[in-house]
Formats: structure tokens, C-alpha cells, sequence
């Protein structure tokens, strides 16, 4: 089972050595992302699924962003102790991303046609015109109309969606090994997500691609992934498969997410619940709290809460908790697991 | 493309007619020309026939409209009320040696510029940013005329280097330049800085990075294309001032251009040669505008599309 782990991180800490402080953007994540399967990283603006993300590219602005500590393994190789030249390979022929605003994610003054031939020209060392070939088969890949008429084409020509399209194009020009979609449909037209879901998931299946797809979007999740991670200040608080997550959510934290959905048609049926919300916002991540970190916003906190941060709680061999309230639940003989299992693959 | 480029050669030939218009009408309300080149005793008779000589007892419309149409229809600047010859050859002698000054100029400072600031972008606030930083403020903060008289005893006098003064080799080019090119460059490297600065946040830039893309094609083809963009249309707009600047630099450095014959015109009360000079300088430096703005366009599809 362990064969198809494409990624796996563990112990991954981020922080950003700002004036005001040092921000634990990411502090302790564990992960690991399986063969032709997608991993959804839940969590509110700030939990830190960017930076997470970021980081496993090893892109995270330096300064004031640094990996202070932690392991990143892709495909048997620990990327943190690759060196420069090295991850530049890795980018965008083995791990590849798209972006939450593909508005601004594309360069306004180059041609959508050189953009994408471009990872063509870095990864296989096409000329540029078998690269241009190239780009104008993936451009059709995905759906763009006339695509060899368009590679002459400028970002501004195309729409939000369009131009998505060309992200995702540049993503798997290499057949990547994992895309990391980072709110990959957020920015644009209901519509138009669903399209742009639709197309990641069946290049997936094509590719037999890992996704790990961030979102805030339960709905996004729902629709996409197989396993999730719920991530809360800088930590994975609860991991868990996706009929889990919609049954028996542990942590509160989920479970008030999971409460703050709008159901279609609750308006109308009788004792309805009403929409809830999460009080309070996410903690500032200079000075956390010594306990857990979502105790202040937690219905049911307890005075362990504030002093002790709790460990992950193993709940089954897919299904971890980050709460003194799974504790008894928790498995006696098992140790807190570092990493996300897959149920199957 | 051509559209655009037809639109603002349109563009361009109104203002040229503008400022011609108000430079013509400027000249002739803040200077008497008879006062200015007749001797001291002479009277009303001696005016009023100099006057009707060149035309000036006319209204000065029609004056304007005189001039101008010989401007247009037979490139006529009139005659030089003081060296007797047209005006036109006086300044096709002393065009060149402007022209080849402010271009070196102006190809000096941008290749300084976009090193130096990208150097300072990338290095923010390491010791090459500070020290560029200072180095430019100090020349900023220094007058033309100084700077050039300053780079002359050093270079033409104790070391004895360079030519001190004169246009006769490219050698002779080198400390007007730099001086000319003092003038500019501050403002060159600190929009390319800045530009630099703005553009690498970009998400754009991080695409890039994203696919794999060495570091210096993130900073020469993703990024400086985008932060040159201000860097071109100013260019454009600094050519006007370069040629301003060269009237003080080729004073220093006795360059035989078109400042000096400026200073020299405007000080003896040569109307035709400094009105011909206005029309010269501010024709250059709108012609480097309408290439400012054309390169900018071929830099920024967004601005060729409009």
C-alpha cells in the first residue's frame, strides 16, 4: 500500500520571520498523497493549505518564508535535500500547479502559445517550434476551441476560464506525477467550476495523476476527493476519508464546518436548523495559544484544552483526530500516526 | 498595430502644431527683436524699417502663419538675423552632434539601469542596493554643469585620460555623455527597480517559477518585459529633457550642438534660429514620445489592443 505513495510530508514546518514576529504559517503537517487519487486540504483563509502547498514546491518567498523543519518525499526522493537545479527539474515535469487566479496567473506580455510550449522547451528541450506543436495538442487537451489559432494569442484574450484551461494545460504538459490545484476554481463562475473540475478529474484518470487539491469549498471536496485533510492554524487537525467527513467528522473544527453549509431547500422544510457559524476567527500565528489552538472557538471546550496541545488521535487506520475529545475513542495500542492513509489504491 | 501607430502619428502632428503655435507667440511677447539687435541710439525710423524688412509690422498671426507654412511646404526656418545665413543650416550643422550626445546618453543609462536596478530589486537592501542607491542620489543630487566640470579636471586634467573639451573623435564623446547621462539615470534605475520589485509578486512570476523555469529567464523574460514597460514610455518623455540638458552639458564641454547654438541665439536676440530650435527640440522630443509609446505597444499587448 505504501508502493503508491506519491507524496508524503511529515513534520513540515513553515514559518515567516516577519518584523512583528516569527508566523507559524505551517507548523507540524503530516500528509501523504496516493497514486491517481486526490487528496482535499480543507481549511478556512490562513490555515495555511497555501503555504503547505508552496512549500512542497519549495517556493516559498525567501525572506521572509523559510522550511524550518520537516520531511517532503516525493517519489522516493526527500525533495528538501535536493538542490536548486535539481527542484527546477522537478517543477513542472513531476509536480506541477495551478493557481487560485488565473486572471493574474499568466504573463500579460507572452503569448499563451510560448507560455505553455515553454515547459516543453525547460523539461523535454524541444526547439520552440515542436514545443509550439506541442502546446497547441495540449491546448486542445483541454478544451480550448481552434487551439493552434490561439497560440498567437495574449492572456487578456481569454476569459477567467479560458484561461484556467491554459494553467491546467501547462500543469500536465509533462504528464506531472501530482498536480496541486490550490483553489483552483474559486475565482471563477459556478458554471465554469464545475467545467474546470471536470476537466482536473478526468485528466486525472488519463494521467493516473495524484491531485492534491486545496479548497475552502466543501462542496469542491465532496465532488473531487478521496481522502482529506482539515487543516486548522498551521496543522492538520483532522484527517479522514471523504464518506468520513460527511458521517463522522471528530474534531469540532470539522464539524463546524460541516454545520455552516447552506442546504438547498432548508428554507422550506419544517424545524429547520438554522446556518451556524464558527465564532471568532483564526488565532494570530505569532503567539498561539500553549493548548489547542481552536479551543477559544470550540463549543466544547475543556479546561485540558487550554493547557495541552492533544496529539493526533488515531480513530482508525484512516481516520485521525487532533482532539482531547478522541481521546478515549483513540485506539489503545496505536500511536499517534504521522501521516494519511488510503483506504484503498 | 498600424492603427495605433497611424492614431498617435496624428496625435503627434497636433501637439508639434501646439507647441510651435505657443512657443512662437511666447518668444515674441516676453522680447523686442528690434530692441534686442538694433544699437542703442537707434530711432523710431531705424525700428520701424527694420521691421517692415523682416515682416515684423505685420500681426502676428499672420506672422505664424507665414513662417510656419514656409516651415512645412519648404523646410524654410527663415534667415539668421545675425549670421546671415538660413536658419535651417545653422542647425542641420549643430543637429547631429546633439543628436549623437543624447543617444549615447540615453543608451549609457539604460544599460547601466536595468542592471543596476535589477541587481537592487533582487538585492533589496543588501549592500549593492544601499551603495547603488547612494551612488545615484549622490549624482542626482549634483548640478549637470558641476558633474561635468568636476569629470573634466579629473579625467581631462590630472589624468589626462580623456579630451577635455571638443567633438573631434569618439573619445571626445565619452565625459559629455556620462555627464548627460548623470542626468537621467537616477530615475532610470529606480523605476526599474521598483518595476522589478512589483513585478516579481506577481502571481505570474510564480507561475513561472512553478514550471520550472531557470531564475534568470524569471527575471529577463518574465519579469523585465513587464518592468520595462515604464521604463520605455519615460524614455520617451526624458528624451525632451535629455535635449534640455544638453544645452547646459555642451556649454561645459564646448560641444558644437544644438544647446550651444541655443544659448548663443537666444543671447544675441536671433529670433529665427531660436524659434527653429524650439520647432527642432520639440519635434525630436515628440518623435521619441511616438516611440515611446510604439515600443511600449510592441512590449504590451494590452496597449496594442486597445
Amino acid at each position: 500500500m505504501t508502493d503508491d505513495v506519491v507524496l508524503s510530508v511529515s513534520g513540515l514546518r513553515t514559518h515567516f520571520f516577519t518584523p512583528a514576529g516569527v508566523v507559524k504559517a505551517v507548523d507540524g503537517v503530516n500528509l501523504e498523497i496516493h497514486k491517481g487519487r486526490t487528496l482535499g486540504v480543507l481549511g478556512e483563509s490562513g490555515s495555511g493549505k497555501s503555504v503547505t502547498a508552496l512549500s512542497v514546491m519549495r517556493l516559498v518567498a525567501d525572506p521572509p518564508g523559510r522550511i524550518v523543519d520537516g520531511e517532503i518525499r516525493f517519489d522516493g526522493r526527500d525533495l528538501m535535500k535536493l538542490s536548486d537545479n535539481e527542484m527546477r527539474d522537478v517543477r513542472g515535469a513531476d509536480i506541477s500547479m495551478i493557481f487560485q487566479e488565473p486572471m493574474t496567473s499568466l504573463n500579460p506580455v507572452l503569448t499563451v502559445g510560448d507560455q505553455v510550449a515553454e515547459v516543453f522547451m525547460i523539461h523535454q528541450g524541444k526547439s520552440r517550434d515542436e514545443a509550439l506543436d506541442a502546446a497547441a495538442e495540449m491546448l486542445d487537451q483541454v478544451g480550448i476551441p481552434s487551439a493552434k489559432s490561439r497560440l498567437g494569442d495574449y492572456p487578456h484574450q481569454f476569459s477567467g476560464g479560458m484561461r484556467q484551461r491554459v494553467m491546467i494545460a501547462m500543469a500536465i504538459a509533462c504528464r506531472s506525477k501530482l498536480l496541486i490545484a490550490d483553489e483552483p476554481t474559486t475565482a471563477l463562475d459556478v458554471t465554469i467550476q464545475a467545467q474546470i473540475l471536470d476537466l482536473i478529474l478526468s485528466l486525472q484518470e488519463e494521467l493516473d495523476m495524484a491531485v492534491m487539491l486545496i479548497t475552502h469549498d466543501l462542496g469542491v471536496i465532496a465532488e473531487t476527493s478521496d481522502e482529506v485533510v482539515v487543516m486548522y492554524a498551521g496543522e492538520v487537525v483532522e484527517y479522514l476519508q471523504i464518506d468520513d467527513l460527511f458521517e463522522n467528522a471528530q474534531h469540532p473544527y470539522t464539524q463546524g464546518l460541516l454545520r455552516s453549509i447552506p442546504r438547498l431547500g432548508d428554507k422550506f422544510t419544517k424545524g429547520k436548523q438554522p446556518l451556524q457559524e464558527i465564532p471568532g476567527s483564526v488565532p494570530n500565528l505569532i503567539r498561539l495559544p500553549p493548548g489547542c489552538p481552536f479551543a477559544p472557538r470550540c463549543p466544547h471546550a475543556m479546561p485540558k484544552c487550554e493547557q495541552a496541545r492533544p496529539p493526533m488521535f488515531a480513530l482508525g487506520p484512516t481516520h485521525g483526530s487532533k482532539c482531547w475529545l478522541s481521546e478515549k475513542d483513540a485506539a489503545a495500542d496505536a500511536e499517534p500516526t504521522p501521516a494519511v492513509s488510503a483506504g484503498t489504491g | 498595430m498600424r492603427t495605433y501607430i497611424v492614431h498617435k502619428l496624428l496625435h503627434a502632428i497636433g501637439v508639434a502644431l501646439v507647441v510651435s503655435f505657443v512657443s512662437f507667440f511666447l518668444l515674441f511677447y516676453t522680447a523686442d527683436p528690434a530692441s534686442t539687435l538694433l544699437p542703442e541710439n537707434a530711432d523710431d525710423q531705424d525700428i520701424a524699417r527694420f521691421e517692415e524688412q523682416y515682416g515684423l509690422n505685420r500681426p502676428l498671426i499672420v506672422q505664424y502663419g507665414d513662417y510656419m507654412g514656409r516651415v512645412i511646404f519648404a523646410g524654410d526656418f527663415g534667415v539668421s538675423w545675425v549670421a546671415k545665413v538660413p536658419a535651417g543650416d545653422l542647425i542641420a550643422a549643430s543637429l547631429w552632434p546633439t543628436l549623437k550626445l543624447a543617444i549615447a546618453a540615453q543608451i549609457l543609462a539604460t544599460l547601466l539601469a536595468i542592471p543596476l536596478g535589477i541587481i537592487s530589486a533582487v538585492k533589496r537592501y543588501s549592500i549593492v542596493d544601499n551603495l547603488t542607491i547612494l551612488v545615484v542620489l549622490v549624482g542626482q543630487a549634483m548640478p549637470l554643469f558641476w558633474l561635468g566640470i568636476v569629470l573634466i579636471v579629473i579625467f581631462g586634467v590630472w589624468l589626462k585620460w580623456l579630451p577635455a573639451s571638443g567633438s573631434e573623435t569618439w573619445l571626445h564623446l565619452i565625459l559629455p555623455a556620462i555627464t548627460l547621462a548623470s542626468f537621467i539615470l537616477p530615475l532610470n534605475m529606480r523605476l526599474v527597480r521598483s518595476g522589478m520589485l512589483e513585478v516579481l509578486s506577481q502571481d505570474y512570476i510564480r507561475t513561472a517559477r512553478s514550471k520550472g523555469v531557470e531564475e534568470q529567464s524569471v527575471l529577463m523574460r518574465h519579469a523585465l518585459r513587464n518592468a520595462a514597460i515604464p521604463l520605455v514610455t519615460v524614455s520617451g518623455i526624458q528624451f525632451g529633457a535629455l535635449l534640455g540638458g544638453a544645452v547646459v552639458t555642451e556649454t561645459v564641454f564646448s560641444w558644437p550642438g544644438l544647446g550651444r547654438l541655443a544659448v548663443e541665439s537666444i543671447q544675441v536676440g536671433d529670433f529665427p534660429v531660436v524659434q527653429a530650435i524650439v520647432i527642432i527640440f520639440s519635434g525630436f522630443t515628440i518623435l521619441a514620445n511616438l516611440a515611446a509609446d510604439v515600443g511600449a505597444a510592441w512590449i504590451d499587448p494590452r496597449i496594442r489592443f486597445e
